[in-house]
């Protein structure tokens, strides 16, 4: 090859440290061309976080309009374009990013690797990302954002009815990013089957990795569905094609079908590795090991073969005919079942355990209250009847905000003030993390909780003001000011990484005293992660070796050594 | 205390991640055109209701001679590959050239079905049949497009001398790719052509 004489002639600086300090000499140049694994990793949640303050805003604009009967704060056509980008940027630029940052700041530490497989795509990935994201937000100033809701259906989304170019900015930005997620997906497989350390055997995968492995299959094989979906719009808008409009004899019906065969399943890439932070967090705070590892992994498995067959039940109001209604009823009853498993996995973990309420885990305990809310609600849309009585009202609002943000928004702070001494090697205060906590769970109650009944009571979503009927207006007001104490928590939170940046005590290489690989580099971890590696011959590595007298090869019988791959090896200590 | 990346366990994790990267890829590609093909089939049906251009329209012994050629770029590439392990250097060049060659007169090939069709006032616009015909045929000869730029990147190299064998993981990933998309061609010629002929 001729990559020799290109490594003669570096056109980067090789980086010499792990994070090298922005002010440095090429410190920006060494982020911005960075390929390691924790820099791009950090970016991505970085990237997210900037895009989470920027969809935060847009709910908060609209949350103000919707504070009175008859607002007038907001156009309908601005309300129309900020309900749009709010949802793309929250699932797009927000959940994706997550998803993709947290598995590769993790995934090669937590399988013992130096880095992912393709450290290059990886940070084409994350560019991608940035890019698309930066598109999409482009079209505010271009002419006005997109106005078709989030999953832009036609014929709204045809050029006959929105003429701007808001959807096309929309269409091209998901297709760019979505290239940078399926890329993503490929290196984390990758990373996962060929990086893992001697001893890192399926079984001892910690199940934040297994889930994250699972999660990048299923962007692996719904993204695709995505970009052809979203190509076949671009094309009916550019070139006139005939894909969705009806006039031409084509089948709007047909849009939905594709695009939710790729939401649904958008729906379990914006969880599943969010039960895998909670499957980090609640055993390393109750001081036990993970309660029915096999079933956390199975059930997980379950989910991604059912998740791609469940879209349907977004679509009961179109009329499907009985037999597809059917389907997609028992299908969305069953994906219940293993989530619901996982959450008595969890609560049996917690049981008889020495629980520390740190922050991390009071994140994790409302996630468990919150996703369970979310999943009772959830469930209950695969009742028909039930569906089509309120669908497209605030009760899908307040059932998808409490699962995406009562739970995955939640296990992902859970995560942050977890492993956020390992990634800055400095501990935070733990009383504005709990301030944040409170603030946050207050706040998010109080706005989401409410939308339920204002879903009864038969507020449509997605309008932009409603009549002054009775309880409407006492209702938006609570919502509006719930919103306001959880964008003060989203403050506090800021402020809380500020001051443990600037004034947090050294965080020392495990300060939790937790059970996998990550913990056992330093704090940030070195450039190349590990030179070694303690020896895996279990699911906790690391306590394994920090308390050898409770190790959990020395308890090969019980359900605790169970599964560390190989028998022979778990009886000889 | 253990060595970071020294041993090498099962069969899946000795191989090549070049080879896992691109076949995940691919199964993410089957999905895409899956997805193209499924709506060319759905309006397939409703043709005749609509009234516009059908299939009857597609010059379909033409289209086999070049569907043949782009199987045969498939068969030249093995052949790079083949000398490429006998330490044949001129091989594997050559037969790349020779692939790259059939490639661009595959895309030819459609440039000149699209010309006709386009003569003829058939565009993507022109109901169910242009848009999902063209959007279909587009995006594969899209997929050719970027495997030359591929193997157009191979053939430079392979001149220069880069390859030395018996083994390289750039020439097998691509391979993979470019068997690939002669594949997907071979599935949209009997759904698209050899259907178009039996109706």
């Amino acid at each position: 090859m001729t990559a020799k004489t290109a490594r003669d002639v570096p056109l980067v600086p090789e980086p010499t440290v792990a994070l090298p300090s922005l002010r440095s000499t090429e410190g920006r140049l060494l982020w911005l061309s960075s390929v390691d694994h924790k820099q791009i990793g950090i970016m991505y949640i970085l990237a997210a976080l900037v895009f989470f303050l920027i969809g935060g805003i847009e709910a908060l604009l609209m949350r103000v309009q919707l504070a009175t009967p008859n607002g007038t704060f907001l156009s309908p056509q601005l309300y129309n374009q900020l309900f749009t980008m709010h949802g793309t940027t929250m699932v797009f630029l927000v959940g994706m990013p997550l998803v993709a940052g947290l598995g590769n700041y993790l995934v090669p530490l937590m399988i013992g690797a130096n880095d992912v497989a393709f450290p290059r795509l990886n940070a084409l990935s994350l560019w991608t990302l940035v890019f698309g994201g930066l598109l999409l937000h482009f079209s505010f100033i271009a002419g006005g954002a997109p106005a078709a809701g989030w999953f832009a259906y036609p014929p709204l989304s045809q050029r006959t009815f929105l003429s701007d170019s808001g959807v096309d900015y929309w269409g091209i930005a998901l297709l760019i990013t979505g290239i940078g997620s399926v890329g993503g997906a490929i290196n984390l497989i990758v990373t996962i089957v060929t990086l893992r350390a001697p001893g890192m055997t399926y079984r001892r995968m910690p199940p934040f990795v297994w889930l994250t492995l699972l999660t990048s299959f299923i962007i692996l094989f719904a993204l695709p569905t995505l970009n052809a979906t979203v190509a076949m719009l671009l094309l009916d808008r550019q070139l006139g094609a005939h894909f969705f409009t009806p006039y031409a004899g084509a089948n709007p019906i047909l849009y939905q079908h594709y695009f939710w065969s790729f939401g649904h399943p958008e729906v379990y890439i914006l969880v599943l590795p969010f039960f895998g932070i909670i499957s980090e967090v609640i055993p390393v705070f109750s001081r036990k090991p993970l309660y029915g590892y096999a079933f956390v992994v199975g059930s997980s498995i379950a989910i991604f073969f059912y998740s791609f067959a469940v879209w349907g039940h977004h679509m009961w109001a179109v009329g499907m005919g009985f037999w597809l209604d059917l389907f997609f009823a028992i299908g969305t009853f069953l994906i219940a079942v293993p989530t619901g498993v996982k959450i008595f996995n969890w609560l049996a973990t917690l049981w008889g355990g020495q629980i520390r309420f740190a922050t991390p885990m009071l994140f994790a305990l409302a996630f468990l209250v919150q996703f369970t809310i979310g999943g009772v609600t959830g469930v209950q849309f695969a009742v028909i009847p039930f569906d089509r009585q309120v669908t497209d009202t605030y009760y899908v609002v307040a059932h998808l905000h409490y699962v995406l943000y009562g739970g995955s928004i939640f296990a992902f702070f859970a995560g942050f003030y977890y492993w956020f001494p390992k990634v800055t090697g400095r501990m935070f205060s733990e009383r504005l993390g709990k301030l944040t906590f409170w603030l946050m769970v207050i706040g998010f109650n109080l706005t989401f909780f409410i939308q339920h009944v204002l879903g009864w009571v038969g507020m449509p979503r997605r309008v932009y003001t409603y009549l002054d009927l009775p309880g409407l207006a006492v209702m938006n007001l609570i919502s509006t000011l719930g919103s306001f104490v959880l964008a003060l928590s989203i403050l506090t939170f800021l402020v809380s990484i500020v001051h443990a940046l600037l004034r947090g005590a050294p965080a020392g290489d495990n300060p939790w005293d937790a059970y996998t690989l990550e913990w056992a580099t330093s704090s940030p971890p070195a450039l190349h992660n590990f030179a070694q590696v303690p020896p895996i011959r279990g699911r906790r590595p690391l306590w394994d070796l920090n308390h050898p007298e409770l190790a959990d090869y020395r308890r090969a019988g019980d359900a605790v050594g169970e599964g560390t791959g190989s028998r022979k090896e778990a009886r000889t200590p | 205390m253990i060595e970071v990346g020294k041993r090498r366990v099962s069969r899946l994790e000795a191989a090549d991640p070049n080879l896992i990267g691109m076949v995940l890829f691919l199964a993410g590609e089957v999905i895409f055109f899956g997805l193209l093909i499924l709506a060319y089939l759905y309006y397939r049906g409703q043709w005749a209701a609509t009234g516009g251009p059908t299939d009857d329209v597609l010059d379909v012994p033409l289209t086999a001679l070049f569907t043949a050629l782009l199987l045969a770029s498939s068969v030249t590439y093995w052949l790079a590959e083949r000398s490429l392990a006998r330490g044949q250097r001129r091989g594997v060049w050559g037969w790349l050239l020779v692939t790259l060659l059939l490639g661009v007169a595959f895309l030819i090939g459609q440039a000149v079905e699209w010309m006709t069709l386009f003569a003829e006032g058939i565009t993507i616009g022109s109901g169910l049949f242009g848009t999902t015909f063209f959007t279909l045929t587009g995006f594969h000869g899209f997929h050719v497009l970027m495997g030359l730029v591929a193997i157009g990147v191979l053939f430079v190299q392979a001149a220069a001398g880069a390859f030395r064998g018996p083994h390289s993981s750039a020439l097998a990933t691509t391979a993979l790719y470019w068997h690939f998309v002669d594949g997907v061609w071979v599935v949209v010629f009997s759904v698209v052509y050899l259907w178009a002929l039996l109706s």
